[in-house]
């Protein structure tokens, strides 16, 4: 017999599916026209070849510390495809792949992990805020925008990412504690990719699961297979809908891994098997709902390596793009320091400007 | 005009702003219904109702890691912090996010909060009630940092602070929040920041300093001026960004530089202002400049605060030294 908190619990265990492993419908399809179902297969193969051509361009010198998503390419689609142009996203490192999901061009990309801060200006009208590195903090940031889309009457939601690691910090608390105090339209999206770098999951908490911690706060949580875009889209699709008629906020916890290191500075093989990294690829997101798409006679092979290849066209633009850039305007650095350039501030860039100017006439002189 | 102490200039500007602005909104622990530990906000809740005037859970980095998503959707919040001290739990969120959000983002995004902060001593306070935190956040690049003395700068330059489109740490001397009534405009103002105020001209002696130490330089002015030195002191008003042409137009008239703060001593805004003295105007000065300031020593519980803050006494034999060179 199940014991009061093994009730409790369970649903909190529960793993909500789509489609099982070889890509059969395992539980309720969401509603999604053919032509979604290919955009959101399309989405997750371009995020693949864009991860795996950024990782190369690391190795090169090409680009500075990398954090790759492969892997993870189902949640990162899944998150923000059902979103709205007034909707937000609050991303980390490693939801690059969410943040062109919502708009942002691969160029921005790119050129944020050349080392160009102008890749982390969203466009105008793109409601995808800057990059966090400091973990769990923009959980904050999200709840309080998703508190002024309430305060203001407007039905925009908020989307705040967060690690499994992330969890372990007060902001991932505190962000939750406000979210559910004031019921704001906000969802607080958990990749439980099962390690903070190194650190397992065990390590970061007894719980038995993330999506158990919404019990304290008395807000829905949910768990998700997040190696299957399908479920994912369905439990946003609940959650975006809850937020957005004022039911306030859901906590989500998908399942899943990432085949790469933490970053392009880590070695994963020092803390977890390649055994390990197999079974996960195994139950490869894109793999899954290729034979969704062809089961359904919704894609063919022809089709499967036309969009390799174009996907690689697009990425291959987009890095010559941000190359072509150049180097960053050195004033930049100054000018949005403030609204309005302070003396001080004034003074400085004058003085790097006239600097950099010299050096250059000296290299002239000596060329 | 009415009189008012300087805590009924920072409620009365508050109200002014949210009833000119409907997107301030005013958060932190315990200023509704109770309208704030020193009643800074008393009758908000009353007037502007739960949604403006905002009693949050007692969690400082979720106050104003909220308050920066608020501000970035569109909302211009003035978040409280109880006292200086328990800045400490949101110093990340000021530091990584508040200070940077603009910069970060090249100006798509933007985060005019203002963080108001019951600060520094002399009010027989608790551990951590008494602290001055400018320096934590003058070296911290993105912010701006007010201080105001009189009641009516404090209203002035909070409306200046909730208009400005970045970040204002707004730093209270809770010493001088009813220490004086004073004439204050009923209507809306702003005292522009980054400007600093001469509070007593003078010809022999400049002596720089701002908030609670204010009124400890005019009493040391006046002892000084007994003596026959007279002493021009110059409230800065704004600690980022400093008002270099007042610093430096008072050094010129008077040649000799007492700097005076509450901080502890080393890398306080007194080395700051000296460091600046020395880039612009060090052939004019007569004599070393002298800084009065606290020790390099925790704030000490209330039987020690008068050990640890400056004087008049103290300022004055600095002067003396500064003016016999």
């Amino acid at each position: 017999m199940a014991t009061r908190e093994e009730e409790l619990l369970a649903p909190y265990l529960q793993v909500r599916s789509v489609l099982g492993v070889d890509g059969t419908p395992v539980g309720p399809e969401p509603d999604l026209t053919p032509d979604q179902l290919r955009e959101i297969y399309r989405w997750m193969i371009f995020l693949r070849v864009h991860d795996q051509r950024l990782l190369t361009l690391q190795r090169q010198g090409r680009l500075g510390t990398f954090a790759p998503f492969s892997g993870q390419e189902a949640c990162q689609v899944g998150s923000a495809y059902l979103l709205e142009p007034r909707d937000w996203i609050f991303p980390t490192y490693r939801d690059h792949g969410a943040m062109m999901v919502h708009g942002v061009p691969e160029v921005n990309i790119i050129r944020y992990f050349m080392g160009d801060e102008w890749g982390s200006r969203s466009p105008d009208g793109v409601n995808v805020f800057p990059i966090s590195i400091p973990i769990a903090t923009q959980l904050n940031h999200a709840v309080g925008c998703a508190w002024a889309s309430k305060i203001k009457g407007e039905d925009a939601v908020a989307v705040g990412y967060v690690g499994d690691g992330g969890t372990s910090e007060g902001d991932f608390h505190e962000a939750l504690n406000f979210a559910s105090v004031f019921n704001v339209p906000a969802i607080i999206f958990v990749q439980n990719n099962r390690y903070a770098i190194s650190v397992p999951l065990h390590r970061q908490m007894k719980s038995r699961s993330i999506a158990q911690r919404a019990i304290a706060y008395d807000i829905p949580g949910v768990r998700v297979d997040g190696q299957d875009v399908l479920a994912v889209i369905s439990v946003f699709r609940e959650a975006i809908d809850r937020a957005r008629s004022g039911g306030g906020p859901t906590l989500i916890e998908a399942l899943t891994y990432r085949y790469g290191p933490h970053t392009t500075s880590d070695d994963p093989k020092r803390y977890r098997s390649q055994e390990e990294v197999e079974e996960w690829q195994a139950r490869d997101p894109i793999e899954r709902m290729r034979r969704y798409l062809v089961a359904r006679g919704l894609w063919t092979e022809q089709e499967d390596e036309d969009l390799w290849a174009w996907a690689r066209e697009q990425v291959a633009a987009a890095v010559a793009e941000a190359e072509a850039m150049g180097r960053p305007d050195p004033a930049a650095i100054f000018d949005y320091v403030y609204a309005e350039l302070p003396w001080h501030l004034r003074e400085q860039k004058e003085k790097l400007l006239a600097e950099l100017a010299r050096r250059q006439g000296e290299v002239k002189s000596h060329g | 005009m009415a009189r008012m102490t300087m805590v009924q200039a920072i409620n009365d500007a508050l109200r002014v702003a949210m009833r000119r602005d409907p997107r301030v909104v005013v958060m932190g622990e315990d200023v509704g219904v109770n309208g704030g530990v020193f009643r800074a906000t008393d009758g908000l809740y009353q007037e502007f109702g739960p949604d403006r005037v905002i009693d949050t859970p007692l969690a400082e980095a979720g106050i104003i890691g909220t308050a920066i998503g608020m501000a970035v959707n569109g909302l211009r919040p003035v978040a409280e912090i109880q006292f200086d001290g328990f800045l400490a739990p949101a110093h990340e969120h000021v530091v990584n996010h508040l200070a940077r959000i603009r910069w970060r983002s090249r100006g798509r995004f933007t985060a005019p909060v203002v963080v108001r902060i019951p600060s520094f001593g002399g009010i027989r306070a608790l551990e951590h009630h008494s602290e001055s935190i400018e320096a934590w956040y003058m070296n911290n690049p993105g912010l701006k940092i007010v201080v105001p003395s009189t009641a009516y700068d404090a209203k002035g330059l909070l409306l200046a602070a909730i208009e400005d489109p970045d970040p204002v740490l707004f730093l209270e001397p809770k010493r001088l929040y009813r220490a004086f009534r004073e004439e204050v405009p009923e209507d809306y103002y702003t005292v522009p920041i980054g400007k600093a105020r001469v509070a007593r001209e003078g010809r022999d002696v400049s002596l720089f300093t701002y908030g609670a130490m204010v009124p400890v330089a005019l009493e040391a002015a006046e002892k000084a001026a007994q003596e026959g030195i007279d002493v021009e002191v110059i409230d800065l008003r704004s600690l980022m960004p400093l008002d270099v042409e007042a610093i430096v137009a008072s050094v010129q008239k008077t040649g000799r530089v007492v700097v005076l703060n509450e901080a502890p001593r080393t890398a306080g805004a007194a080395a700051e202002i000296i460091a600046l003295i020395n880039d612009k105007a060090l052939l004019y000065l007569e004599a070393p400049v002298i800084r009065v300031t606290g020790f390099d020593v925790p704030m000490p519980y209330l039987l020690s605060e008068d050990l640890y803050l400056p004087d008049a006494e103290r300022v004055l034999a600095a002067i003396r030294e500064v003016r016999s060179y």
